[in-house]
C-alpha cells in the first residue's frame, strides 16, 4: 500500500510522460503523419526507407559516429586525469574539486553564447584572436570557415569545458571508494605509481568507467544544445557538424511537423545508440565487477 | 522575421511526438476563456483567445491588449508567448486547447492549410485586398484563397555608408557588376566592403540571387524554378565575393544587427528595416539604401515578410473569430498604424497607411518603404516547405563556403524539392 503511495506518482509520471510518448513515436514512425499525432495513412517502413535514403541524414549519422569516436575517449581520459590529480592533491582539494565542477552548473546555452560571441568571435578583439594577434597572426573568423574546420575547435572546447567536471566527480567518487588497504599492500610489495594505477585504480574503477562511457556515448549522439547555439544562424544550420537531432529538428519536427519521418529518424538514432552501447557494454563485460 | 528562439532544449526535442500529447494533458492555460455554453465571456459575448509571439519592443504587449479590450463584439483574451511560439502554436492546433485567432510568420504553413487547421479568410478583405502589400498577400494565398491577414511588413535591404562610398568615388550599386566592383573597391585593411552575414550570405542571399537573375524558387505552375545555368551563375557570384575576401565575417552579432555597419567594419551591409533606429542614432544621415541589384534578365529585389493573422478551424466560434480578425487587421487602421510605427520599426501592411507613418516619410526609411512596395518578394513561396529550405540552405553553404559546383547543388535541391512539392500538392 505505502509502496504505491510513494512510487505511484513517479511511476505514473514516467509512464505518461516518457513511455507513452516513446511508444507513440514508434507508432507514428509507421504512418504518414503531417501535422497530426493521430494519423490514418499507414506507410509501413516507408519513413525509415526515406530517412536512410536521405544523404543529409546519413551524413549527420556518419559525422556523429566519428564525433563519438573522438569525444568519448577524450572526455574519458581528461576527466579521469582530472579526478586522479584532484584525488592526489593535498592542498586545497575542495577548491580544485569545485573549480573543475563549476562549469557543470553553467547552462549550455549561456556557455555557447560566450564561446561564440566572446572567446571565438571573429573580430580582432575576440579572446582567441587577441591571443593569436600577439603572435602577429591575422584574426580568424572561427565559425565562418570550413577549410580548415575551426568550428570543431570551438564546439569541442565548449563541450569539454561543460562536461569534464561532471565525469570527474563520478570518477572521484569511485576513486574514494577504493579501499586504501589495497594501496598499502601494493606499496609493501613494491608497486610504483604507474603500476598502482594500472593494477589497482583502473580495475577498481571498472563499474564507474562503464557507466561513464555509456553516458558519454549517449551524450555524443544526443548532441544538440551547444551545436545548435553555436552554429545555427537565424533559422538555418550549415550542412556540416550537424547532429542528427538538429537535422530532424529542421526537416521534420520544427515548423515542418512531419512526425512520421521525424519519429522514424529518432528511432533510427535510438537504435544506433543502443547498438553502440551494447557493443561497448560487451567490450567492458558489463557488471563483471561488483 | 523573428529572431530564432534558441532556448529549445534537448529534452523538448526528445519528447518528439509526445510533446503535443503533453500539451493536451497540461494545456489548461490556453488564454481562451471557458467557452462552454453555460459560462465564460461577459454577458452573451463570445470569448476568444488571441495568441502573439513575444515582440522584443517595449509597449507592444500593452498595445495588443489595448486593441483587444476595445473590441465591442467579443471578449478577447490575449496570450503573449515568450517561448518557442511557432512550435507551441503548431502543436496546439492539433488539440482543442489552441487559439481562436493567432499570428504566424508569413501566414499559416501549407501543412496547416492542407490539414484543415485554419480557415479561409478571403471574404473578409473585399476591395481592401488591393490596398495590402501585394507580395505579402500572394505569400498568404493558396488555391485562390487568402489564409491570413498581413499584420505588419518587415523587410531587408542593402544599406551603405554614404561617406565611405563618396570617399572611394563610387555611386550606390545599381547592377550586380556594380556591387561586386564596389565591394572590392571599398575593402581596405580595416574595412570590408560588404557584410551579408557570418556565413557569407549563404543563408540570407540565396533567394535574392535567384530573383536577381530572373528566377524564383518555384514557377507560377509550382514547378521547380531554378534548374538553369544562369541561376547557377547567379549563386556563384556569392562564391566570387567569398573568395575575393571582400566579405566581412565572424561578427559577434549577425546581419540582423547593424553593429558591423555602425562600428565602421564594413561599408555596406544587408540588414533589416528594424535596425534603422540604431543606424540613425549612430550615423545620423550618413547612410542610404538600395534594393539588392539585378543581373541580366532579372530584377532588383527586397525580401519582405509579415506575420499574418489566422483563425483556427477548431475555434468554438469561427465566425466571431473571423469578425475580430477583420475588425483589428483590416478595419482599425489607426491601431494598425500604431502597431507598425509606435514600438518597433515596421511598415504598415496597407499601402495607403504608409504616407501617414511619420517614421517612413523621409530619408532611407522612405526609400526602403517604397522599395518594399515596388520590389518586394516574399522570402520563400508557401509551397517551399522547411524540408525544401533545409536542402536549399545546405546547397548554398556548399556553394559559397566550399566552392561546390552550383549546378550539381541545384540538382540536389531539385531532387528533394520536387517530390516534396508534389507531396504537398497531392
Amino acid at each position: 500500500m505505502w509502496f504505491w503511495v510513494f512510487v505511484g506518482p513517479f511511476a505514473l509520471g514516467l509512464v505518461v510522460f516518457i513511455y507513452v510518448p516513446i511508444l507513440w513515436s514508434v507508432y507514428l514512425s509507421f504512418f504518414s503523419a503531417y501535422n497530426t499525432v493521430t494519423p490514418s495513412r499507414f506507410v509501413g517502413l516507408g519513413n525509415y526507407a526515406d530517412m536512410l535514403a536521405d544523404p543529409a541524414f546519413r551524413s549527420s549519422l556518419g559525422t556523429f559516429l566519428v564525433f563519438a569516436a573522438f569525444i568519448v575517449p577524450t572526455t574519458f581520459v581528461l576527466s579521469l586525469g582530472a579526478a586522479l590529480l584532484v584525488a592526489r592533491t593535498r592542498v586545497m582539494q575542495t577548491f580544485f574539486r569545485s573549480v573543475f565542477f563549476l562549469p557543470v552548473a553553467c547552462s549550455y546555452v549561456v556557455a555557447s553564447l560566450v564561446w561564440k560571441m566572446s572567446l571565438f568571435s571573429g573580430v580582432a578583439s575576440g579572446v582567441a584572436n587577441a591571443a593569436i594577434g600577439l603572435a602577429g597572426h591575422e584574426p580568424i573568423p572561427w565559425l565562418s570557415l570550413t577549410d580548415p574546420p575551426w568550428y570543431w575547435l570551438v564546439i569541442v572546447s565548449a563541450r569539454l569545458w561543460l562536461q569534464l567536471g561532471f565525469f570527474m566527480i563520478l570518477f572521484l567518487a569511485g576513486i574514494q571508494r577504493i579501499n586504501p588497504v589495497l594501496y598499502e599492500a601494493a606499496a609493501i610489495d613494491g608497486a610504483r605509481g604507474w603500476q598502482t594505477l594500472r593494477y589497482i585504480t583502473l580495475p577498481q574503477l571498472t563499474a564507474t568507467s562503464t557507466a561513464v562511457l555509456l553516458l558519454l556515448i549517449v551524450n555524443a549522439f544526443q548532441a544538440f544544445d551547444e551545436f545548435f547555439n553555436i552554429l545555427s544562424t537565424f533559422g538555418t544550420y550549415p550542412p556540416y557538424a550537424r547532429p542528427p537531432l538538429v537535422y530532424l529538428y529542421y526537416v521534420a519536427l520544427g515548423r515542418g511537423q512531419d512526425f512520421g519521418h521525424g519519429s522514424a529518424g529518432a528511432v533510427i538514432l535510438t537504435a544506433v545508440i543502443a547498438v553502440v552501447a551494447l557493443v561497448q557494454g560487451r567490450a567492458m563485460r558489463l557488471g563483471r565487477e561488483d | 522575421m523573428t529572431l530564432p528562439t534558441s532556448r529549445l532544449s534537448r529534452r523538448h526535442l526528445l519528447a518528439l511526438g509526445g510533446s503535443s500529447l503533453a500539451l493536451t494533458a497540461c494545456g489548461s492555460n490556453t488564454g481562451r476563456g471557458d467557452s462552454s455554453p453555460s459560462g465564460g465571456g461577459d454577458g452573451d459575448k463570445p470569448a476568444l483567445s488571441q495568441w502573439y509571439h513575444q515582440y522584443g519592443e517595449e509597449g507592444t504587449q500593452d498595445a495588443v491588449k489595448r486593441y483587444a479590450a476595445a473590441y465591442p463584439d467579443a471578449s478577447v483574451t490575449v496570450k503573449w508567448d515568450p517561448g518557442d511560439y511557432d512550435q507551441t502554436t503548431a502543436a496546439s492546433l492539433l488539440t482543442d486547447a489552441g487559439p481562436d485567432v493567432f499570428e504566424y510568420g508569413n501566414g499559416p504553413s501549407i501543412d496547416m492549410i492542407k490539414g484543415g487547421q485554419v480557415v479561409d479568410m478571403t471574404d473578409l478583405f473585399g476591395d481592401t485586398v488591393e490596398d495590402f502589400n501585394a507580395s505579402t498577400v500572394a505569400r498568404m494565398t493558396y488555391d485562390g484563397k487568402i489564409w491570413a491577414i498581413p499584420q505588419v511588413i518587415d523587410m531587408q535591404i542593402l544599406v551603405y555608408r554614404k561617406s565611405m562610398l563618396e570617399d572611394a568615388g563610387i555611386e550606390p550599386p545599381e547592377t550586380m557588376d556594380d556591387l561586386v566592383a564596389a565591394a572590392s573597391a571599398l575593402t581596405t585593411d580595416k574595412v570590408k566592403g560588404l557584410f551579408l552575414g557570418n556565413d557569407g550570405g549563404a543563408g540570407l542571399m540565396g533567394g535574392a540571387m535567384l530573383w536577381s537573375a530572373g528566377f524564383d524558387f518555384l514557377t507560377d505552375d509550382n514547378e521547380f524554378g531554378f534548374d538553369d545555368p544562369r541561376a547557377g551563375e547567379a549563386l556563384a557570384v556569392l562564391r566570387e565575393l567569398w573568395t575575393s575576401k571582400v566579405l566581412l565575417l565572424g561578427q559577434p552579432t549577425d546581419w540582423y544587427d547593424a553593429a558591423a555597419l555602425t562600428s565602421g567594419q564594413c561599408a555596406m551591409q544587408f540588414t533589416g528595416l528594424w535596425t534603422f533606429p540604431d543606424i540613425d542614432k549612430a550615423l545620423g544621415d550618413d547612410f542610404g539604401v538600395v534594393p539588392w541589384p539585378a543581373m541580366d534578365g532579372g530584377e532588383k529585389s527586397v525580401p519582405v515578410g509579415a506575420y499574418g493573422s489566422c483563425v483556427s478551424a477548431k475555434s468554438s466560434d469561427v465566425d466571431a473569430a473571423k469578425a475580430f480578425a477583420k475588425w483589428l487587421w483590416i478595419d482599425q487602421t489607426d491601431d494598425q498604424l500604431d502597431f507598425a510605427t509606435s514600438y518597433g520599426f515596421h511598415i504598415p501592411s496597407r499601402t495607403s497607411l504608409i504616407p501617414k507613418a511619420d517614421t517612413l516619410t523621409s530619408g532611407p526609411a522612405a526609400d526602403a518603404a517604397s522599395a518594399a512596395t515596388d520590389y518586394g518578394h516574399a522570402q520563400t513561396p508557401i509551397l517551399w516547405t522547411p524540408k525544401c529550405q533545409t536542402a536549399f540552405g545546405d546547397a548554398m553553404v556548399k556553394i559559397v563556403k566550399n566552392g561546390a559546383d552550383p549546378m550539381e547543388q541545384i540538382a540536389a535541391v531539385k531532387k528533394v524539392a520536387e517530390p516534396e512539392v508534389k507531396r504537398v500538392l497531392a
